[in-house]
């Protein structure tokens, strides 16, 4: 038997074996660090997505790559390190390319879990929007660059039977990619081929023909957290307003109305709705111009051509309270896959070289009353101050109203983890 | 092609250790990696395929498609930039008939540029045929390409770098003496592993590095653990941009380094010393190779060295293939292994398990030189320069915005200001001490002293060994937008904040460049970068944002005056470009 240590996880004393890792000890115990790259047994182990950043004897670092020996004090949930851990997921989604919407992992891919029980309803950083190949080369499999994070799980476990290595980064830097083996991946029997895609914690090793197995609701990370106090605290406490009468208006730029429509699915809230609130202008009530100051606005879309950003502009100087509804919103979302390729190779696909289309009469259509596109997809943040973020493709109506409510009359509400999504 | 010293390897080491070699020597002959190489090689290392091109990869004197029979590197480090880059590259690209990035049409240059060569006192710099080119200027490039276009060698028609050493102490210099060969051994040997252990304690020997760890304690960390094989590294990776005093101690004084590593060896109860030479450096190769075999000639190395009864001691070269990261000591020893210069994690640390998983010294040229130097010459001697607390010299490669680049070894505790003048820097401005990764400095702080004392208090500075100088004509933002640049491609790639963070703090100083970054933006550079430090995997993440944070407290007014500033500004409207984010567009007006 082991020897056993105490030590301190913000400032409780617990009983370990010497040596344990770390993160295991703070999880057998219930505290949730968040993690990405570590799992169980891996020794040693890889230390590469510092997801898990903590305090420990008063430097930050790594909670995986630590062995608990005695007196170790260790800070888990002091707020610096809390937002600390959230800007490090933050980063990957910025960083990579993640539609979680069109991937085949949303619901079952760990960086989006922990973007939940972070609560992370936007990156503070601007995406990067690298350009990254998808190879489809392999007898299985497909490597979803654009998803990869790096974590080096599947360099490190996935082999052949022989032992050789069927996945390797290349290159360095931020051209970091992990390549393919194809003559090791041809030989790897169908449960190992599963078992690569099941290692990854996102969605860039995806076994052909796998997909969507699934619905709503069945995935790994749908419906409960992994923390007890998931939502808990409410955010806001009710100052007991005066439900008086609010003015709304409401946009919809480069998005697909979905993020509205969803707006539409509060359903039964929406009788307390219309006496709550009047709508100015929005394609709801079909008002084209602003008749006065409203309270709050609501944009859907994110800005695609110089006429977004008009509209996006006079809709900061209209409003008291702006907010992004919905990830085009927020940061591109799906019309931010054009982010990626040049506006030209885009606009000369779209009209030139298509098949239906007749080379000799095509045109790339260019006139002084048509708005004209942006080099890429902007987010709104990147044109005005937004003051509050609402994920989801679309978010759910009763996140939506939950935090409207709480925005216009302070009403207190807590968000379920089962409402927080990003598709 | 001159063999590098670098071509055997000791009957301890596996086959794999010997990749990088191998591969290097493939790249030489052929001009790049085809395919059926890394087919080859994964068969006879019996990896797969893409463990082989993982490490290709990794190393930017590596490639993966052919590279012309000249492969010329022309440095673009900032220094070269101040020097005449621009035309230097024009100039090769006229001659050449090669695009920088690309091979001529005939196949006959491959032109590449890289950053820091070493030789930031003799830009602008060229490697061609990993030669040294120096001082370039148009016409040069012109007679330099049509010699080699009429069958000249780079070999024969290359010039060697002068060592610039422009200042050594009044009181006597420590590193550039006449050097006589073994008497640092035999008055090592009179004492016992133990008694090294003390004298090297009292000498305050720190890591020359750059990180100053206490030299003695890692020595005798590693003297303590029960292995019969353990191994010394010289880390001469010197790939910090604008320091080059490793080239000039290897050039000039490699006997005192092959003695270091020798009492190291005999310290820690190691057999096998290896030097790990920068790519950059390949042409100081042969020349230190001949030195080494001379020492085993003496009977200095192999054997029973000095008579020794049961010290055996080994040493070889091993060539790097162009990697900044694989300066961090355990990207070093990855390499060394044949594989990618990823660093690891503090699971274990060198001295424990370090090359191929036994104990380990690694340590700078300079370290080493300065060990040897304290037995030849004894201790005394070389505590009584310095100051108190930081005892001895220390060698800074000056560069940049003076008139007199060079090798300066000061004794510590010579102030800044000091420095400047000696290098005759008329208007400096923004100083940037030990190189990107290091801290800037403002005039204000001239009369800080360097030294190794005091790193909390930010008194006086630690300098690993470069100062590179900029006058007040230059563009700070543009200097950190080069830094963040240049630690975005050296990243080793595997850790989020580091792969990630450069990348997204250069497109904040675009921003930044391009007037359009509000106050706001300086306060995400300060927090982004603050998190970058806490939560990367290695020294390069954690020191690579230095800079920027620095240069944002201490010229705090010129950050201010490159914000956007307009009167009639809506509240909560960012500042934005609009001509530019439809440029693409516009391109389709008839």
């Amino acid at each position: 038997m082991a020897k056993m240590v105490t030590i301190e996880i913000d400032g409780l004393p617990i009983q370990a074996e010497e040596g344990q890792n770390l993160v295991y000890v703070a999880k057998e115990n219930g505290f949730f660090i968040p993690s990405l790259c570590y799992y169980e047994n891996m020794d040693p182990p890889l230390g590469t997505c510092r997801t898990c950043t903590c305090r420990i004897n008063g430097k930050p670092g790594p909670a995986c790559i630590e062995k608990v020996r005695e007196g170790m004090q260790v800070e888990v949930n002091k707020a610096d390190l809390v937002d600390m851990r959230k800007s490090i997921i933050e980063m990957m989604f910025s960083e990579g390319n993640h539609f979680c919407p069109s991937c085949e992992k949303s619901g079952n891919c760990d960086l989006q879990h922990m973007a939940y029980e972070l609560e992370i309803s936007h990156t503070r950083f601007p995406h990067l929007f690298k350009d990254r190949l998808i190879d489809y080369n392999s007898k299985r499999m497909v490597m979803e660059h654009n998803r990869c994070i790096k974590c080096r799980r599947c360099v490190e476990e996935v082999l052949s039977d022989d032992g050789k290595r069927v996945f390797m980064y290349m290159n360095r830097g931020n051209e970091t990619y992990v390549g393919i083996d194809y003559e090791q991946e041809a030989k790897l029997s169908k449960e190992q081929a599963l078992n690569a895609m099941n290692i990854c914690p996102t969605g860039a090793i995806i076994v052909k023909g796998k997909i969507f197995s699934k619905p709503f609701g069945q995935r790994a990370f749908d419906l409960s957290s992994s923390q007890k106090n998931y939502g808990k605290k409410p955010i806001k406490l009710s100052r007991g307003a005066v439900m008086e009468k609010k003015i709304v208006a409401t946009a919809s730029l480069a998005g697909c109305f979905g993020c509205h429509m969803s707006l539409l699915d509060v359903d039964t809230d929406l009788l307390d709705l219309i006496e709550l609130v009047e709508f100015n202008k929005s394609p709801l009530t079909d008002i084209k111009k602003f008749a006065h100051r409203c309270h709050i606005g609501i944009i859907e879309g994110g800005c695609s051509n110089d006429e977004n950003i008009e509209v996006l502009r006079e809709f900061r100087e209209k409003c008291d309270i702006l907010v992004s509804l919905g990830e085009c919103s927020i940061w591109g979302g799906l019309p931010a896959m054009r982010n990626t390729v040049p506006l030209g190779e885009c606009l000369e696909e779209a009209y030139l070289n298509s098949f239906t289309n007749d080379p000799a009469k095509s045109t790339i259509p260019y006139h002084e009353d048509i708005p004209k596109l942006l080099n890429r997809v902007f987010a709104c943040s990147e044109i005005v101050k937004i003051d509050y973020y609402i994920p989801g493709c679309p978010p759910s109506a009763s996140h939506i109203w939950k935090a409207i409510k709480n925005l216009l009359w302070h009403e207190e509400y807590s968000i379920l983890y089962s409402e927080f999504k990003y598709d | 092609m001159h063999q590098s010293g670098a071509d055997r390897l000791f009957e301890v080491e596996p086959l794999r250790s010997y990749l990088l070699n191998v591969l290097r020597n493939i790249q030489m002959s052929e001009g790049y990696i085809s395919d059926e190489k890394i087919s080859l090689l994964a068969k006879k290392y019996d990896v797969s395929n893409v463990e082989v091109e993982g490490v290709v990869t990794f190393y930017h004197f590596l490639h993966r498609k052919p590279t012309g029979r000249h492969v010329i590197y022309l440095n673009n480090s900032l220094t070269s930039v101040i020097k005449g880059y621009e035309r230097v590259k024009e100039s090769f690209e006229r001659e050449t008939g090669a695009l920088m990035g690309s091979v001529d049409r005939t196949g006959t240059f491959g032109l590449f540029s890289t950053p820091c060569i070493g030789l930031s006192d003799q830009e602008p710099a060229a490697l061609i045929d990993f030669y040294p080119f120096i001082n370039l200027n148009a016409i040069k490039v012109k007679d330099i390409i049509n010699s080699i276009k009429q069958g000249a060698s780079p070999a024969d028609i290359c010039d060697y770098p002068a060592d610039n050493i422009r200042y050594t102490p009044i009181s006597g210099s420590v590193f550039f003496s006449d050097f006589k060969e073994g008497i640092s051994l035999v008055n090592a040997f009179k004492l016992s592993p133990q008694e090294i252990i003390e004298e090297l304690k009292k000498s305050q020997l720190a890591g020359r590095g750059g990180a100053f760890f206490p030299t003695w304690m890692k020595w005798d960390a590693t003297r303590k653990q029960e292995s019969t094989l353990k191994f010394i590294i010289c880390n001469a990776d010197e790939g910090e941009p604008g320091t080059f005093k490793d080239r000039v101690l290897i050039n000039s004084q490699a006997a005192s380094l092959i003695e270091g590593m020798i009492i190291g060896g005999y310290t820690a109860g190691a057999s096998y010393g290896i030097i790990y030479l920068r790519g950059e450096y390949f042409w100081l190769a042969e020349k230190l190779n001949t030195r080494i075999q001379a020492y085993y000639q003496k009977g200095l190395l192999g054997k029973t060295i000095g008579g020794k009864d049961g010290f055996n001691f080994d040493l070889r070269i091993q060539m790097g293939a162009g990697a900044y990261v694989c300066g961090e000591e355990t990207a070093l020893l990855e390499s060394m292994e044949g594989k990618r210069g990823e660093p690891r994690t503090k699971w274990f640390l060198p001295v424990e398990k370090g090359y191929l998983q036994m104990p380990t010294i690694i340590n700078n040229v300079e370290t080493f030189c300065a060990v040897a130097r304290i037995f030849e010459k004894g201790l005394d001697n070389y505590c009584e320069k310095g100051i108190p607390g930081s005892p001895g010299t220390k060698i800074i490669s000056v560069s940049g915005d003076c008139s007199l680049p060079g090798i300066y070894e000061i004794e510590w505790g010579m102030t800044v200001a000091e420095l400047l003048e000696l290098g005759e820097a008329n208007d400096p401005y923004f100083i940037q001490v030990s190189g990107p990764s290091g801290e800037c400095i403002s005039m204000k702080e001239k009369y800080r002293r360097i030294s190794m004392l005091d790193l909390l208090a930010r008194k006086d500075i630690r300098c690993g060994g470069a100062l590179t100088v900029y006058n007040s004509q230059r563009d700070l933002i543009m200097i950190l937008s080069k830094y963040a640049e240049f630690f975005k491609h050296e990243s080793c790639g595997i850790c989020t904040p580091c792969r990630a963070g450069n990348y997204l703090i250069e497109r904040k100083l675009d921003k930044l460049r391009n007037g359009l970054a509000s106050r706001e933006d300086l306060e995400n550079i300060r927090s982004w970068a603050n998190i970058m430090k806490a939560s990367s995997r290695c020294g390069l993440g954690k020191t690579a944002p230095n800079s920027i944070i620095l240069a944002m407290e201490k010229f705090a007014e010129y950050f201010y005056k490159r914000l956007y500033h307009t009167d009639n500004q809506h509240e909560g409207i960012v500042a934005f470009d609009m001509e530019a984010a439809i440029s693409d567009y516009e391109k389709y007006k008839n």
